[in-house]
C-alpha cells in the first residue's frame, strides 16, 4: 500500500490546533506506516509539494501570504480539511475586522511604547481588508470545528481520511468545542 | 371551556385544545420542533422562524408557536425542505452577528450553539457580515454584547410582560435592528430598569450576561419563568 501524503499548514491561528494534533501522541505511531508527512510547520520543507492526499489547514485567511499559500495548497491537495474554528469560521482573528488594516498597523507599530515606531513595509505580510474563513476563498472538503478540536477528533478525522472514508463529525465536535 | 380537536402530526393521531398552538401539542406528544425565540411563560411572536412547519393544504410554511391547531389538520414537522430552511435560518443568525464561541461566556451553554449542533451545521455557507457593534457595559451588574444578539426579543418580552418595566425594546428595522434600553440610552443610565436580571437569565446566547463571568462560565436559569407567568395570570384572574 502506498503511503498517504499528509500535510498541515498554519495561517492566522494560535497553533493550538497543531498542539492538539501533536496530542494524538503515541497513536501517531500506529498510523506512521500509513502516512508520509510531506509538509508542515512541524517539519522542515520549504515549498508545498504537489499531489498531497490530505492537508489539514489551521487558521483563517488574514494576509496576502495566507491567500497565496491557500491557493497553492488547494491546487496541490486532494482533500482539504478546515481544522479548527479559525479555518472554519475565522473565529478570534476575525475580531479585527471592525478595524481597517491601516488603523491596526498604526495602533500597533506606531504605539508610543515602541522603541522605533514605524510601519513595516515588506518585512511582514500585508493584512487583507478582512479575515475570512478558508471556505470563503477556496473549496473545502471537510470541516472540523472546535477551538481546538480534541486530539481524539483529529485522530478520528485523520484515520478515516487515510482509509479513504469521509469522517462523520456530527456527534464529535462543535463550534467552540 | 375550549374544545378538544384531533389532528395529525407527522402521520401520528394527536389531540389538543383548540386554543393550543401546534408547538404545544407537538411537545405534549414528544415531537421535537426546534425554537429559539419561544419560551414557556412568555407570549409567542414567531420571530426566529425556526419552528416553521408544513400544513397539508396550505402552500406557505407556518410558525408552529403562533399557529393554532384545528380539527382535521395535517401537520408535518420534518422534511428535507424544513431542514434546509432551519439550517439556513441558523446560518443567517451566525453570519449576521459576530458569534465567536471559543471566547464567549456562554460557550457550551448557548441555545444558538446547541441548535447549530442539533442541525449538524459544521460551517456557515453564507458570507459573514462582520458588523461593528458596541458593547454596553454601563450597568453595574450586567452587560450587553450586541455582537451575540439574535433579536429573539425574549428580553423585551420578559421585561414587559413579567417584570412590567419595558426597559428593553428593538430600535431600527431589518438588518439595522438593534436592542436598546429606554430610548437608546446606556443601560446603566436607564430609569426604568429594576436590575432584576430576568432578561439576563432568559437570553438564549451570551448577549446578556452577568459581569465577572469568564469564557463558558455563564449558565442561565430560565426555569423561574413559567412559575412567575402562572402566578401573574392567576392574579389577573385569567
Amino acid at each position: 500500500m502506498t503511503k498517504k501524503k499528509i500535510a498541515t499548514i498554519w495561517m492566522d491561528g494560535c497553533s493550538g490546533c497543531h498542539m492538539s494534533f501533536l496530542d494524538i501522541d503515541h497513536r501517531l505511531l500506529d498510523i506512521a506506516d500509513l502516512i508520509e508527512l510531506v509538509h508542515s510547520p512541524l517539519v522542515d520543507h520549504k515549498d508545498f509539494p504537489p499531489d498531497v492526499d490530505v492537508t489539514l489547514v489551521e487558521g483563517a485567511v488574514s494576509s496576502n501570504e495566507d491567500l497565496e499559500k491557500i491557493l497553492k495548497v488547494r491546487a496541490r491537495t486532494k482533500i482539504l480539511v478546515s481544522m479548527g474554528d479559525c479555518a472554519v469560521n475565522a473565529n478570534v482573528p476575525a475580531m479585527r475586522n471592525r478595524f481597517t488594516p491601516k488603523a491596526l498597523n498604526e495602533a500597533i507599530y506606531l504605539a508610543p511604547n515602541m522603541a522605533q515606531p514605524q510601519i513595516p513595509h515588506g518585512t511582514v505580510p500585508t493584512l487583507l481588508p478582512q479575515v475570512r474563513p478558508v471556505h470563503a476563498v477556496v473549496k473545502v472538503d471537510v470541516y472540523v470545528p472546535g477551538c481546538p478540536p480534541s486530539n481524539d477528533t483529529l485522530f478520528y478525522v485523520l484515520s478515516e481520511l487515510i482509509h479513504g472514508r469521509m469522517p462523520d463529525l456530527s456527534d464529535k465536535t462543535r463550534f467552540g468545542a | 371551556m375550549s374544545r378538544v380537536v384531533t389532528l395529525k402530526i407527522n402521520g401520528q393521531d394527536v389531540s389538543g385544545r383548540e386554543d393550543e398552538s401546534i408547538l404545544d401539542v407537538a411537545r405534549e406528544n414528544g415531537i421535537e420542533i426546534p425554537t429559539l425565540c419561544q419560551l414557556d411563560g412568555l407570549s409567542n411572536v414567531g420571530a426566529c422562524r425556526l419552528c416553521l412547519v408544513e400544513i397539508v393544504g396550505v402552500s406557505r410554511l407556518l410558525p408552529a408557536c403562533v399557529t393554532r391547531v384545528a380539527e382535521g389538520m395535517e401537520v408535518n414537522t420534518e422534511s428535507e425542505r424544513l431542514l434546509r430552511y432551519r439550517r439556513m435560518i441558523v446560518e443567517m443568525l451566525f453570519s449576521e452577528g459576530n458569534h465567536v464561541c471559543p471566547v464567549c461566556i456562554s460557550n457550551g451553554h448557548c441555545e444558538l450553539q446547541d441548535t447549530a449542533i442539533a442541525l449538524q451545521i459544521n460551517h456557515i455557507g453564507m458570507p459573514y457580515r462582520f458588523p461593528v457593534r458596541q458593547v454596553d457595559a454601563s450597568h453595574a451588574r450586567y452587560g450587553l454584547d450586541p455582537n451575540r444578539c439574535i433579536l429573539c426579543t425574549r428580553c423585551v418580552r420578559v421585561c414587559d410582560e413579567i417584570e412590567g418595566a419595558h426597559t428593553w425594546d428593538i430600535m431600527g428595522r431589518g438588518i439595522a435592528s438593534q436592542l436598546v434600553t429606554d430610548l437608546a440610552t446606556p443601560w446603566g443610565e436607564s430609569e426604568t430598569c429594576t436590575s432584576c436580571g430576568k432578561c439576563v437569565q432568559i437570553c438564549p446566547t451570551g448577549a446578556l450576561f452577568i459581569k465577572g463571568k469568564s469564557v463558558g462560565e455563564m449558565t442561565k436559569r430560565p426555569d423561574f419563568l413559567p412559575y412567575l407567568a402562572m402566578m401573574r395570570n392567576r392574579k389577573n384572574g385569567s
